[in-house]
């Protein structure tokens, strides 16, 4: 009973100590509660009372919930039309490729980033949208219409955008904020406390823009220059992560890591010692947009969903409560001054225009030799441990064997007897 | 005839979830996108022998490192005292009773570079050291996930071992290891061997033990078949090549490993 006891303890003691990184933010703030106001109600009514719902498959952690006295995204979007929302989440855009490839699940709203739309177009994954029934696509800021990745916006609406910049613990790192840049994450100064996005395509990014190349390179040789680089850089990265970085950077186990504008606000929140870089050479613009695929059961009932996401009210629930910068003019301006102006969520217009890029979609063999750079630098090992590998793995086969034999042949001996 | 009825619901429930999706994944491995015959995916599989290699090393470490912990807890399980064998039992179940996830995720915090353990030994002047993702993190996330696995079949089989048998070695004579060595041993072979498949194969394929101690820089063949279906080179077939090398595999070394059970259990049924 008293290991028991024991083991109790040390449990919640372990719970206890990694439950502090896991908490989440703004618990302190005592805001009154948002409440929502449409332009124009009798718009959403045309599916009351008829028991529809529709499937909404997002990214994790990307709407507002009703915490924090925001508004509860989904609820009021019921309790304003009737219709009901089955949410669900992904992890990553070709988490959600692969569910809409395999077949079999049908959604009704989904929001993939750039690239992603750009080749769903290509694959004829999408539908076009009636934008008779999305008058609030009038919110959208124009600089984030008719970009390269949907050119006219016939298959998309932007939700959210950000840039990708570097997190820092600002305790361990002496540059001034505007000198870093990407180098910095190759400098050995602080090997072992580097953290790398673990997806390609991020990370590629990176490596051709420190050499200069286009984000969006298909050459090979620019790619496999590129890998190299990754494969320089591997010594000094702790380990290669997504939204680990959470944890990670909070409590103070890396010192460096590049990410997505949108959570280092959300980090910063919580942390005093992060701060965020925005790199001064080049880096890359992203968007996430709402989308409806080719699958979809109701929609009309989506496009009502999309045009209420673009509501004012909404808009602003879900860049306040998620971080990431919105598209959206009307809650723009109804944002603090302090959010405009901080330097991170919205950067001004000639940084954009002149050191950003947005990805597209590449060719199918550029994203193999990309994937395959990819598995071969992460699998890559020290040399030192590889020399032992394989010859005592061998020589335990062969021992193996050999054991078989001798037991076969005492066996054989003992049949005889 | 009556048998047959009974096993019908198994039987039925083996050829859709089991049969299906096994020919299933061969399909994949052999055709392209189109549906065409290919070997293309099976001959790429060995441009990543490395992988292979590392994760049969690291899950045979696992098992063997199990297997030396677990036996002499299952030895000292089983000779208990009947009334607090139930309960040790269920203490050596409690860490599943946890999410598998979770239970990964807390040995995150212990090992970090600000983890509790490096914070302890910095207060005695050692460290800090790096023991998170590392190869020996990925090791001791296997023995920790899997310990369970390894002790239950021994026990069992060691449970039901017959102590007259102990006692008829004892009185020929046999000192205590050789009683342990020639008779314990022997008969609980077959625990052993369940014991080893069934910890032997699910560390060979995990990923998120690999992706969670190992810093994402030791990819395990479970990670690369993530990687093939979840991840980002979405390649079904790839991955269902390296799923049925993986397989073979296995099949290997179960195959070997019962040359050994089936010489002692003949020993034993004599």
């Amino acid at each position: 009973m008293k290991k028991i006891l024991y083991f109790l303890v040390l449990t919640s003691l372990v719970f206890s100590m990694s439950g502090c990184h896991l908490q989440h933010i703004n618990e302190d703030e005592d805001e009154e509660e948002q409440t929502l106001t449409v332009e124009n109600p009798e718009f959403y009514n045309r599916f009351q009372g008829k028991g529809i719902s529709i499937n909404v498959y997002n990214w994790g952690e990307y709407i507002s919930d009703g915490s924090d006295g925001l508004l509860d995204v989904n609820a009021e979007f019921t309790k304003l039309t009737g219709i009901q929302v089955n949410y669900t989440t992904y992890a990553t855009n070709e988490e959600l490729y692969a569910k809409l490839k395999g077949g079999g699940a049908s959604y009704d709203i989904i929001i993939p980033s750039e690239y992603m739309i750009s080749r769903m177009i290509k694959e004829d994954m999408l539908q076009k949208l009636d934008f008779n029934n999305i008058p609030n696509f009038k919110y959208i800021m124009d600089k984030f219409k008719d970009k390269d990745y949907d050119r006219g916006n016939r298959y998309s609406v932007p939700y959210t955008w950000g840039t990708v910049g570097i997190i820092y613990d600002n305790t361990a790192i002496d540059v001034p904020e505007d000198e870093i840049d990407w180098d910095i994450l190759w400098d050995e100064k602080y090997a072992d406390s580097i953290l790398m996005f673990d997806n390609p395509r991020d990370a590629f990014a990176i490596a051709e823009t420190l050499l200069g190349y286009s984000m969006n390179t298909e050459n090979p040789k620019e790619i496999k220059a590129a890998a190299e680089k990754l494969k320089e850089q591997k010594p000094l990265v702790q380990s290669y992560v997504m939204d680990e970085i959470f944890d990670k950077m909070g409590a103070g186990e890396a010192v460096l890591a590049p990410y997505y504008a949108g959570d280092a606000v959300t980090l910063m929140d919580e942390y005093d010692h992060i701060s965020f870089a925005v790199p001064k050479s080049r880096t890359n613009l992203f968007f996430d947009s709402l989308c409806i695929p080719k699958s979809a059961q109701n929609k009309e009932a989506a496009e009502l969903y999309i045009n209420f996401m673009c509501e004012p009210d909404v808009a602003y629930a879900t860049t306040s409560y998620i971080g990431y910068s919105t598209p959206n003019e009307a809650a723009f301006e109804m944002l603090d001054d302090e959010i405009k102006e901080n330097g991170i969520s919205y950067l001004d217009d000639e940084y954009l225009k002149n050191h950003t890029t947005v990805f597209v979609n590449m060719s199918d063999d550029a994203n193999r030799l990309m994937q395959d750079l990819w598995t071969e630098m992460k699998s890559a090992q020290d040399n030192e441990k590889n020399k032992w590998v394989v010859p005592i793995f061998m020589l335990s086969c062969v021992l193996l064997s050999i054991l078989i034999l001798i037991r076969r042949a005492m066996k054989k001996k003992k049949d005889i007897f | 005839m009556k048998k047959k009825l009974i096993s019908a619901p198994y039987i039925v429930w083996m050829a859709v979830f089991i049969v299906v999706p096994l020919a299933m994944v061969a399909y994949f491995a052999f055709t392209d996108g189109d549906g065409h015959f290919t070997l293309d995916y099976i001959a790429n599989v060995a441009q990543y022998t490395n992988i292979f290699v590392r994760s049969i090393w690291l899950a045979a470490i696992a098992t063997v490192i199990c297997l030396v912990i677990a036996y002499p807890a299952a030895f000292i399980l089983a000779t208990m005292d009947k009334k607090h064998q139930s309960t040790m039992i269920m203490i050596v179940m409690l860490p599943m009773w946890m999410n598998f996830l979770l239970r990964t995720y807390a040995w995150m915090t212990l090992l970090g570079n600000n983890g509790i353990i490096n914070r302890a030994l910095g207060l005695i002047g050692l460290g800090p050291y790096k023991l998170l993702n590392t190869q020996g993190a990925v090791v001791l996330g296997m023995v920790y996930n899997y310990l369970p696995y390894m002790i239950l079949p021994l026990y069992s089989v060691i449970v039901k071992i017959d102590k007259m048998l102990l006692e008829a070695a004892q009185d020929l004579g046999a000192n205590s290891r050789k009683v342990m060595f020639k008779v314990v041993f022997p008969l609980s072979l077959p625990g052993v061997m369940s014991g080893i498949t069934m910890v032997f194969v699910p560390a060979i394929s995990t990923f998120i033990i690999s992706r969670m101690l190992g810093g994402g820089s030791n990819l395990l063949i479970g990670d690369l078949i993530e990687m093939q279906f979840l991840g980002n080179s979405y390649n079904p077939n790839l991955g269902a090549g390296i799923s049925l090398v993986l397989m073979v595999i296995v099949l290997l070394i179960m195959t070997i490993m019962n040359q050994f059970d089936s010489d002692d259990e003949d020993r034993v049924l004599i």
